[in-house]
C-alpha cells in the first residue's frame, strides 16, 4: 500500500436508516488491506458514532476517510446546531437525545467518550449555528 | 458452542442469515443501548435486544456478532429483515422473555 486510499460520504440528518454505511465501507476496506483486527474495531465503533451523531443532531453532513500505511484519519463536518459547550457533550452519560431516539437505544451519553476512546487523536471543534467538525487518527502500531 | 445447538436447545425461530449457523458462539451480550453494544459487545457474540428496527443491522455487523436474540415476541419489520438478509446477520426470534433467554443461554454456555 503505497498511496492514500479515500472515501467520502453524505450523511442526511434525520436519515436512520442508512446509518453505518460509511463506517461499513471503511471497515470493509481496512479488512481487505489486512489490518490487525482490533484497530478495525476501534475504527467501527469511533466512525459508526460520528455518523449517528450527525443524523441525530445535524441536517446534513459529511464523513471522510484517508488510509495511508501508518493510519487512518476519519473526518466528520456537519452543518448542525454545534455543541455550546463541549466538556459537558464529552462526559459520558451526557445526551440531549429526544425521547424518540432514546427509545431506539441510542442517546445513553457515550459517542463522543467512546470516539475519543477509540482513537489514538480526537479533535473536536464546534460553532454554535453553524456545525461540528471532528477529526479522530488511528495508528496501525 | 455452534449457532445450531442454541438455536435447537432454545426453539428460537430464524429469520435470516439460515447459512451462519454453523457460526460459533464466543457468548452473550445483553443490551438495548445501542452504543453499549458497540463498545461492550465481542465477535461472535450474541445479542440479546427487544431493539427491532434498522440500526440493530449495523451494530451486528460493524461488530461481527454471531446472531440477533429479538426477545418478547417482538414484530419486525420486512426492511429490517431484508437488510438483514443482504448483510448476512442472522436475527431469531422467540417468545421468553431476556431474563429467561439469558438463563438458558447461561446455562448452555457455562454450565
Ligand atoms: N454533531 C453534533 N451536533 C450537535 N450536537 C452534538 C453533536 N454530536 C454530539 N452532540 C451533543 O453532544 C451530546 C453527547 O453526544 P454523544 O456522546 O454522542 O451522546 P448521545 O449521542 O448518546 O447523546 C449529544 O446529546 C448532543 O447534545
Ligand atoms: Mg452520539
Amino acid at each position: 500500500m503505497d498511496e492514500t486510499i479515500e472515501g467520502s460520504f453524505q450523511i442526511i440528518g434525520g436519515n436512520f436508516a442508512n446509518a453505518g454505511e460509511a463506517s461499513m465501507q471503511l471497515k470493509s476496506k481496512l479488512v481487505e488491506l489486512g489490518i490487525d483486527e482490533a484497530i478495525i474495531r476501534r475504527a467501527a465503533i469511533a466512525t459508526f458514532e460520528a455518523e449517528m451523531n450527525v443524523i441525530i443532531y445535524a441536517a446534513a453532513g459529511r464523513l471522510q476517510y484517508y488510509i495511508t500505511p501508518h493510519e487512518v484519519t476519519i473526518k466528520i463536518d456537519d452543518m448542525g446546531p454545534g455543541i455550546e459547550n463541549i466538556e459537558l457533550a464529552m462526559q459520558e452519560g451526557y445526551s440531549t437525545a429526544p425521547d424518540w431516539v432514546r427509545e431506539m437505544g441510542w442517546g445513553a451519553g457515550m459517542g463522543l467518550p467512546n470516539m475519543k476512546k477509540n482513537s489514538d487523536e480526537f479533535k473536536i471543534d464546534s460553532v454554535v449555528g453553524e456545525g461540528t467538525t471532528v477529526k479522530m487518527i488511528i495508528h496501525f502500531s | 458452542m455452534k449457532l445450531s445447538s442454541i438455536v435447537e436447545s432454545i426453539s428460537l425461530e430464524v429469520k435470516t442469515g439460515k447459512n451462519n449457523l454453523q457460526n460459533d458462539v464466543t457468548g452473550v451480550y445483553i443490551s438495548d443501548l445501542l452504543s453499549d453494544v458497540m463498545a461492550n459487545s465481542k465477535e461472535g457474540n450474541i445479542w440479546i435486544t427487544l431493539q427491532t428496527h434498522l440500526n440493530i443491522v449495523a451494530v451486528a455487523g460493524l461488530k461481527n456478532l454471531s446472531g440477533i436474540i429479538i426477545v418478547g415476541n417482538r414484530q419486525i419489520q420486512q426492511d429490517v429483515l431484508q437488510k438483514a438478509e443482504s448483510e448476512k446477520i442472522t436475527v431469531m426470534s422467540t417468545p421468553l422473555p431476556a431474563f429467561e433467554v439469558a438463563g438458558k443461554l447461561y446455562q448452555l454456555l457455562n454450565g
